[in-house]
């Protein structure tokens, strides 16, 4: 760490000695991230990872946060928990004010952390359904479709295409937390709707599902499946509904089973129907995406295959979301920024929607999740295509479970 | 440690058996525990992390080598046990409100029980068929806490526990942190190296080195592998239970068999059968990592490249390194870091005038 503190010297020294001009550009603002372009799920991790780092170059582009330049750390963290660890600490000590937190377990052991430091993170698409509420868990910002939201979202669309009292759905789920994690809501909803609901659970790790299938489709003789599986486990379950001959408009898969990895592993002649939520908009139909398509002919580049896909956009989505959070910050509360004027920053978004590329995300104190909002989208000849509006479904009964979570502990 | 034991001439059984039977060594023990406990005023919270972090795989590192390094029997399922105390200490502190000073030997307890019973296999298999009886203990055990909903409560398997408090002073940043994970490191420490140079640890060695020679002397296989067991688990335990406190869950996919795999690399590292090594060896696969994220950006600087462009690259880059220095430091000293450090010690012995 010498030649940091020789740095800061010359820093200093340079104020000292020259009045320069150097007081005129504003001060970069450090904002950071965990990622894991190697370990158990970097597949995911590449093409995520630049999307997040691309909004902030492409931000940084355009002048900056209200001309204040983003400065973004990225820490490898091989999706381990005590790399997380880590990973945090090198951060906070760094001066970052918002972090992404990466991994459903890392965001676990992290949050207690973020209380202690105030300093808020985002969690979109990871971590725990329950931390929606705001006023429990200050600092952490799920910042898109909990689980539980995208349940609701399932559910709502498959109400809303003729499930009638009575309806076969079937829950086939990863056997781990975050698979699990959404029983309590879909148990509800059944019962509230009067379907008859199943669970099915794919033990880890999970490229084997021929007897659940079976189950599903012959015995139970499902009229819906939710599907919530991770890593390779949706391309097979895919394959083997195929084989099974039930119609794959039939099943919807949450969030990590909606990539196009997982239609290319299943084969996209054999995935053809399967339908999917997303929490950020897919292709590179989108004036954001088109932005930076732009950004790399700029410089001369090729933009690279993964841009406007599935993983990309959420990476986009995070970017944007932390850009924007330290945006409304510096606006309302002025200099210098902090982590709980970031935080207060989150909290006074309205309808942010980067022109159709997110749901209207509106976040409130309580409300930490921007409204729960999902699409659903279709593998349709090569491309998910969008079949729905941004929708939601269910919000009370989503809102009243997290209560009751949030009251147990 | 660092001595020079030239010119020590023991003249009791008492003082040939002593701990440290050189008077320089106790100097220096005494000397390395002021500097650890001076060590939060040099370093900054980052760097408190990587030393709490060495520190929480330090105690799991010894446990695991009482029983594979001093025992002989390879175990699988270390990450396991160290899940038994991880919920054993959250259930106590967040249920029942119990304080970490009750917790941490209550996961060790718990864990020791539930290791005793899954080394019952090692009296009737040995080596890699006892591996793969106690990779079962990682799955059942798993299994267990994920599926019994008062083990894991509830679907997402995780408990959280309040701060952990010492009488009033809440343990809630990484430099008091430190000094809920530096003393049980350091009792763990000494209480290993009692117990291998024990009747119990030479009982340990010789059912290593050839358990029918060591029953024919008049060693109980019997309770000595599950004494083995039973120790090594609870210090698996403890180490769990002082994971739970350190980050305030206890969830078990911090312990999968990726975890017991990464212990079972530290102990091979460090030295089987050694106590130091244990933690020369927890040193060595914790701050490696760490470090090598700093020498890659190093290495990306030093051509010019930024980090972002080629991210991709360094991450595998760091991989391919980590792995190749592994392989390099069992080529070298296939018995561990332990054996480095020796053959530097006896280098040095009657240095400068060796002969």
């Amino acid at each position: 760490m010498r030649p940091k503190g020789w740095v800061a010297v010359l820093v200093v020294a340079a104020f000292v000695l020259g009045p320069s001009g150097a007081a005129d550009a504003k001060h970069p603002i450090k904002i950071g991230g965990q990622c894991d372009r190697t370990g158990a799920t970097k597949l995911i991790g590449v093409e995520l990872c630049p999307g997040v780092t691309d909004y902030i170059r492409l931000v940084n582009k355009k002048g900056g946060v209200l001309g204040h330049p983003l400065e973004y750390t990225e820490v490898e963290h091989e999706y381990r928990v005590d790399r997380g660890v880590e990973a945090y600490e090198r951060l906070k000590r760094d001066g970052v004010i918002a972090t992404l937190d990466y991994g459903t377990p890392i965001v676990y052991a992290l949050s207690p952390r973020h209380m202690e430091d105030k300093i808020p993170a985002i969690t979109p698409g990871f971590g725990r359904a329950d931390s929606l509420d705001g006023e429990v868990w200050p600092y952490i910002f799920s910042m898109a479709a909990s689980y539980w939201s995208q349940v609701g979202g399932a559910m709502q669309y498959i109400k809303d295409n003729g499930a009638k009292k009575g309806a076969k759905i079937a829950y086939l789920y990863f056997d781990n937390p975050a698979g699990r994690e959404g029983i309590p809501i879909i148990e509800r909803i059944a019962k509230k709707e009067g379907y008859q609901l199943r669970h099915f659970a794919v033990p880890s790790p999970g490229l084997e599902m021929g007897p659940q299938v079976i189950d599903i489709t012959r015995r139970l003789k499902a009229d819906w499946v939710v599907a919530h599986l991770f890593g390779r486990s949706p391309s097979v379950s895919v394959k083997e509904f195929q084989k099974a001959g039930f119609p794959l408009n039939r099943v919807i898969s949450l969030v990590w089973g909606a990539g196009e990895a997982d239609a290319e592993a299943a084969g996209w002649d054999q995935s053809q129907g399967y339908l999917g939520l997303q929490f950020a908009a897919v292709g590179r139909d989108l004036p954001v995406i088109k932005e930076i398509i732009q950004m790399y002919k700029d410089e001369g580049k090729e933009a690279p295959k993964y841009v406007g896909g599935v993983y990309y956009n959420r990476g986009v989505l995070i970017g944007a979301i932390l850009t924007e959070g330290v945006r409304l910050g510096l606006q309302n509360f002025g200099e210098p920024l902090s982590g709980e004027k970031v935080k207060k920053g989150y909290e006074s978004m309205k309808n942010f929607s980067l022109g159709g590329f997110l749901p209207p995300m509106t976040v409130t104190p309580q409300d930490h999740e921007g409204g729960g909002w999902v699409r659903i989208y279709q593998v349709k000849g090569k491309e998910w295509v969008p079949v729905t509006e941004w929708i939601r479904g269910y919000r009370e009964e989503v809102i009243k479970l997290v209560n009751e979570a949030n009251k147990k502990k | 440690m660092i001595n020079r034991e030239c010119g020590v001439f023991q003249t009791t059984y008492r003082g040939d058996m002593a701990l440290y039977p050189v008077p320089l060594a106790k100097a220096s023990y005494g000397l390395l525990l002021l500097v650890l406990l001076a060590l939060p005023l040099a370093a900054d919270s980052h760097k408190m992390a990587i030393i709490n972090l060495i520190g929480l795989a330090s105690v799991g590192a010894i446990g695991l080598n009482i029983l594979t390094g001093y025992t002989g029997q390879v175990s699988l399922g270390h990450g396991a046990f160290m899940m038994v105390g991880s919920y054993t200490a959250a259930i106590l502190s967040a249920r029942y409100g119990m304080p970490f000073w009750i917790g941490l030997p209550a996961g060790g307890a718990v864990a020791a029980a539930v290791g005793a019973f899954f080394g019952i296999p090692s009296l009737r298999i040995k080596g890699l068929y006892l591996a793969i009886a106690t990779l079962a203990a990682q799955f059942i055990i798993e299994w267990c806490i994920n599926h019994i909903t008062w083990i894991g409560g509830g679907a997402q398997s995780s408990i959280y526990v309040p701060t952990p408090t010492f009488f009033g002073w809440e343990i809630n940043n990484e430099y008091r942190r430190y000094f809920l994970v530096l003393p049980v490191c350091v009792l763990a420490y000494v209480a290993a190296q009692n117990l291998v140079r024990s009747r119990v640890g030479r009982a340990f060695i010789a059912i290593r080195d050839r358990d029918v020679a060591a029953e024919i002397i008049g060693v109980d296989i019997f309770k000595y592998k599950l004494l083995s067991f039973a120790v090594s688990s609870f210090y698996a335990g403890v180490a769990g239970a002082l994971w739970t406190y350190y980050l305030k869950i206890a969830n078990y996919e911090h312990f999968i068999l990726s975890t017991s795999i990464s212990y079972l690399a530290m102990i091979i590292i460090g030295g089987l059968g050694s106590v130091l090594g244990s933690v020369f060896g927890a040193v060595f696969i914790t701050l490696l990592p760490i470090v090598l994220v700093y020498v890659v950006e190093g290495i990306a600087r030093l051509f010019g490249f930024t980090y972002f462009t080629i991210a991709d690259f360094l991450a595998n880059l760091r991989l391919i390194i980590y792995g190749g220095l592994i392989i390099l430091f069992l080529a070298i000293e296939p018995e561990g870091l332990y054996r480095m450090w020796g053959s530097i010690k006896r280098y040095f012995r009657l240095w400068p005038f060796s002969y």
